[in-house]
């Protein structure tokens, strides 16, 4: 059993999400049409995504193979699968029913592991087409109190995979960390662009609140027009508190969808859509199952990219940080460099440092793996110090060129040991006074007094000394 | 073996014809009940047999993974597309108020 | 009047091609004959007078030019009014797509087209298919060319009378439980369903879409096998589309049914079927006996109960497929306040009784509750018929049956009672649920004068002994009326 997270003194919050990503397939789910975001209304249509009377679709193969690589790297069981009508009346919908899958799913029973190394498990990830886009007039531009709507169909078939979790979430910060772990799943995947601000990728969320102890979970509302991973965080803390408060007074919360309204801050009761569980699924006849091979399975599994959690893992063994601590490397993008940096002999922890610190976040690396390297040793052999190795460094991000040769130009000499002992030796000598106090000194005072040391061997040095030799060189002095 | 379920009501056809988005007068659910139940007693027929263990055919042919190849067709033209449809207002469909609808 | 005085589409499309006659003159003898009876039959939704004049220009030009248009040119084709039509209205006989002009053409269409075919109108159904004597059409019924006061029979009504009356020697129909089969009994024409999958459904607007197949009318034999070559063959665009050339028909009529095991169909020939009717169906078995063919009863216990199945899935699919006429993107819109007001004000202005009626049934069949106790078990009793079929098919290599249990009947006799209607369809649904092929050969005429069809059926993909046996039937019919 693990351990019991309080949302609020005496409540446990649990929190399934249902995540949908468009695919970035070049055409829609079961028609030729384009699949692109921002065109004119209505062009990017065809007989088959207008529902036009005697149209048929036909199953776009990419999206099957985008669906099962997702399946894959969410560790899902692939299986045969078969597409069903979901009927609800609804404008934007061109055949007033969805083509999804029901019983049949292709993916099933998975797993996606957060940055903090937990894992929460993936219900089920099936295929489906998008619907249109519908926008309002009259009244505010919402729904409600709308006179009139346009519906707009270029969205309407667009591939969707459906990442149904399971209700394993249960702080706000895991099912935000949980959006983002998949978001750059599938990414890495190349699958979808995963943009919520565009709708690319949309996040349902399934909220309740037990007692403590309570095996049993409760009701539970799903809380749509979620568009950003902060907003997922908001919400689900709005709603968990909603129910907490209902219960508080002797009340109870339905079952029921609704929306996150952003400006205000709050969830608000949805359409009761009348009948809405009633959606009569039944196999679609106008399509045949997908039945994969263990071969398609393989060339997936195969054709994998090394996915976020493994990345850290990666630079977390070879580095010696925790998972925790390699996530900014990895998110950048940047792991790999430093996994070659590190193969060609630089210090691992050292490298992550610089890569993490002084390597511009949003570009990729430019720079040979090989040269930085050399930068890294040469500064872990003290031939440069860290103020050095920065300055060579932006010199090699600005110009290129090689380490040593801009250490030289610089005049970045190394500096010698037996030259930096005898620097020291010489302030000793000068300091006579300061410097029988610091033999003398408890650790407190003594590096109060290093510091004054330290100042005037940078001073004589004008700066190419390195801060950590300098006292390296005073602590063994004092000690003989 | 499942029992077929009791007979169909004038409440369920009522349901039914709401679920599919079709008005019904009083007259029409007088005339329509009845025979919508004849033909479900008709149905029921296949009481006698016994499926146990049967596999449901949902389509004749064993056609397994018919897909196509991700390439871009040429989509209709947009005029020729809305010219069909009854009321069209800046190149989209334009529907009546979408909420308030919960009848 | 009987088929068989017009020419036939391999005589006409021989004619033209060879130079001996003109397009033009073979549709102005079509066209006269329409505007003749016409008026009385109401074959068609619409006759597309200059459409057919002008395609049948381009045709002898073609020939003029030293060009071929293909093995059936010039000969005019019926359509049914539930196939696309790039740019001409296409109704189902419904108001609800009264007046709707689609922007593209039906595989099979597009076929005859290349085919050289010419398209001499739209014939009128059962609204959205769904009926079995074309009196469920919004436009007013279809009446049997051979008595004016009796039904075509349907849903393809209007295609087998179009044939029948000769208004054009050819027709295409759809069959979703023997909508071109009963008609061409009941009408004396050919009419032939293939096996599903053998010809593309993309255009022909859904009925019930695990059923539905398109299929010829002819007055002959040969010209179905024609007709049938020519829109049958695999098509990326239908997913259900079986991925292999139309069947090789023609060339194999002559072979004739010496060593063919054939089986009546014990459950099909006996309480339910016409005495006239059964009397027609046993002279067949004794042509074909005859022939050399050796005949046998057979058994398909389950046929009995393929009824019932049907009007559960048929309905069950039909209730989603007709969801999509709302009134937002075609067809016909009663405005209303809000959008679901709009939509239920639509429908139930668009749609008839008939209609209504299985939308309804098969929303209940599909609801929560109840899909177990109904689509389940229709959909587990399917696959009973199949089983029964395939052991059937270990013995005979073809089925015979009636293909309606009576002659045709008056105009208004069963209009107010569904389920007598339904019973029509007994003898014809076991193919549609089987998706095996099955066609209406006619085969001299009942008690009241009224043309008689037997019933071949066939394993899936068996169209080449099926004809065959066709053949042999039709050949038989000729040295009777000689």
């Amino acid at each position: 059993m693990t351990e019991v997270i309080e949302f609020q003194p005496g409540w446990e919050l649990i929190v399934g999400l249902e995540v949908h990503c468009e695919l970035a397939t070049k055409t829609k789910m079961f028609c030729g049409c384009r699949n692109e975001f921002g065109h004119e209304p209505n062009t990017n249509v065809c007989p088959t995504c207008l529902g036009l009377p005697g149209s048929l679709p036909v199953v776009n193969g990419s999206a099957v193979e985008y669906a099962m690589r997702l399946g894959r790297a969410l560790q899902c069981t692939v299986s045969p699968s078969v597409f069903a009508r979901k009927n609800y009346f609804y404008p934007d919908m061109p055949k007033d029913y969805q083509v999804t899958q029901y019983d049949k799913p292709t993916n099933t029973a998975g797993k996606l592991e957060l940055p903090d190394g937990s894992f929460v498990g993936i219900t089920r990830a099936h295929l489906e087409e998008d619907t249109g886009k519908t926008s309002h007039q009259g009244g505010d531009g919402r729904i409600h109190g709308a006179e009139s709507s346009l519906v707009d169909y270029n969205r309407a078939g667009v591939p969707l995979v459906e990442i149904v979790s399971e209700p394993d979430i249960r702080t706000a910060d895991q099912a935000k960390a949980y959006v983002d772990e998949l978001r750059k799943i599938v990414l890495a995947l190349g699958v979808s662009d995963a943009k919520m601000e565009e709708g690319s990728m949309r996040v349902d969320a399934n909220v309740s609140v037990r007692p403590v102890g309570e095996p049993e979970f409760r009701t539970r509302c799903e809380i749509k027009n979620i568009n950003s991973i902060r907003s997922v965080g908001r919400a689900i803390e709005y709603e968990a508190k909603r129910h907490i408060a209902l219960y508080d007074v002797g009340e109870k919360p339905t079952q029921e969808t609704r929306h996150w309204d952003e400006e205000h801050g709050r969830t608000r009761a949805g359409r009761s859509k009348e009948n809405s569980d009633d959606y009569r699924y039944f196999d679609e006849p106008d399509l045949v199952p997908l039945v994969p091979t263990a071969d398609d399975i393989a060339r997936i599994d195969a054709a994998l990219p090394m996915l976020p959690a493994s990345r850290r893992r990666r630079l977390a063994e070879i580095t010696g940080a925790a998972a925790a601590d390699v996530t900014l490397v990895v998110d950048r993008g940047h792991d790999d460099f430093v996994v070659s940096v590190v193969g060609v002999g630089a210090d691992a922890k050292k490298t992550l440092t610089r890569v993490e610190n002084d390597l511009p976040p949003d570009q990729p690396i430019t720079l040979a793996p090989q040269s930085f390297a050399q930068l890294v040793i040469m500064e872990t052999a003290g031939e440069l110090t860290a103020t050095q190795a920065k300055q060579v460094l932006a010199e090699m991000l600005e110009n290129g060129g090689d380490p040593k040769a801009i250490a030289a130009a610089k005049g970045f000499e190394a500096m010698a040991s037996g030259a930096l002992e005898a620097v020291v030796d010489g302030i000793i000598a000068a300091n006579p006074a300061d410097w029988a106090e610091f033999v003398v000194a408890d650790d407190k005072a003594r590096k109060k007094l290093s510091g004054f040391f330290t100042g005037q061997v940078m001073k004589a040095t004008q700066g190419q000394a390195d801060g950590r030799a300098v006292a390296e060189v005073l602590a063994r002095r004092a000690a003989r | 073996m499942l029992a077929m379920p009791k007979p169909i009501s004038r409440a369920d056809v009522a349901h039914v014809a709401r679920l599919a988005r079709l008005r019904l007068t009083d007259d029409e659910l007088d005339q329509f009940t009845p025979q919508l139940a004849a033909v479900l007693a008709h149905a029921a027929d296949v009481e006698a047999l016994d499926v146990t263990g049967v596999i449901p055919t949902a389509h004749p042919l064993p056609l397994r993974n018919v897909v196509r190849v991700d390439v871009v067709r040429p989509s209709i033209d947009r005029a020729a597309v809305l010219a069909a449809a009854p009321n069209v207002q800046d190149g989209q469909f334009r529907v009546p108020s979408i909420l308030a609808e919960e009848s | 009047m009987t088929a068989g005085v017009a020419p036939t589409a391999v005589s006409i499309a021989a004619e033209v091609r060879g130079g001996t006659r003109s397009a033009r003159s073979v549709v102005e003898e079509h066209l006269a004959r329409i505007a003749e009876r016409e008026p009385a039959i109401h074959a068609f939704n619409l006759v597309l007078r200059d459409e057919a004049l002008a395609a049948a220009d381009a045709v002898d030009a073609a020939v003029a030019a030293g060009d071929d248009p293909g093995p059936l040119a010039g000969v005019p084709v019926a359509l049914k009014d539930n196939l696309c039509t790039r740019g001409i209205p296409t109704t189902c006989s419904s108001r609800i797509l009264e007046g709707w002009r689609p922007p593209y053409d039906a595989t099979v269409v597009e076929r005859l087209r290349r085919s050289g075919a010419i398209t001499i109108g739209k014939t009128n159904l059962d609204e959205f298919a769904m009926g079995s004597s074309t009196e469920n059409s919004a436009f007013g019924p279809t009446r049997n060319p051979h008595d004016l006061t009796k039904v075509p029979g349907g849903s393809s009504g209007g295609s087998a009378a179009a044939v029948a009356a000769n208004f054009a020697p050819l027709a295409l129909g759809s069959d979703t439980g023997g909508s071109i089969r009963q008609p061409a009994s009941l009408c004396g024409v050919v009419g032939v369903k293939p096996t599903y999958g053998v010809v593309s459904r993309y255009g022909l607007v859904a009925f019930a879409s695990s059923l539905d197949q398109i299929g010829p009318f002819a007055t002959t034999v040969h010209d179905a096998a024609l007709l049938l070559e020519i829109i049958g063959g695999h098509d990326p665009l239908d997913s259900t589309s079986i991925p292999s050339p139309a069947p090789s028909l023609v060339d194999v009529l002559d072979r004739g049914v010496d060593g063919l095991r054939i089986g009546i169909i014990g459950e099909l020939a006996g309480e339910g079927i016409a005495p006239d009717v059964l009397a027609r169906l046993h002279e067949a078995a004794n042509v074909l006996e005859k022939a050399g063919a050796i005949i046998d009863t057979a058994t398909i216990p389950a046929a009995m109960y393929g009824l019932s199945a049907y009007y559960l899935i048929a309905p069950a699919e039909a209730s989603s497929n007709l969801a999509r006429y709302d009134g937002v993107r075609y067809g016909l819109r009663v405005d209303a306040p809000t959008t679901a007001e709009m939509n239920e004000l639509s429908r139930t202005a668009g749609f008839g009784a008939e209609v209504k009626r299985r939308i309804m049934l098969g929303t209940y069949a599909l609801s929560a509750g109840y899909y177990d106790s109904y689509y389940g078990k229709a959909q587990k009793v399917r696959t009973l018929i199949i089983n029964d079929f395939a052991k059937a098919y270990e013995q005979f290599d073809l089925l015979l049956s009636p293909t309606s249990p009576t002659t045709a009947f008056a105009l208004g006799a069963k209009t107010s009672d569904p389920l007598t209607m339904y019973l029509n369809d007994i003898c014809t649904i076991p193919s549609n649920l089987a998706g095996q092929p099955a066609m209406s050969v006619p085969f001299g005429v009942g008690d009241d004068g009224m043309p008689v069809g037997v019933q071949l059926l066939a394993p899936l993909q068996g169209e080449p002994t099926m004809f065959r046996a066709a053949a042999v039937l039709e050949a038989a019919m000729k040295e009777t009326s000689r």
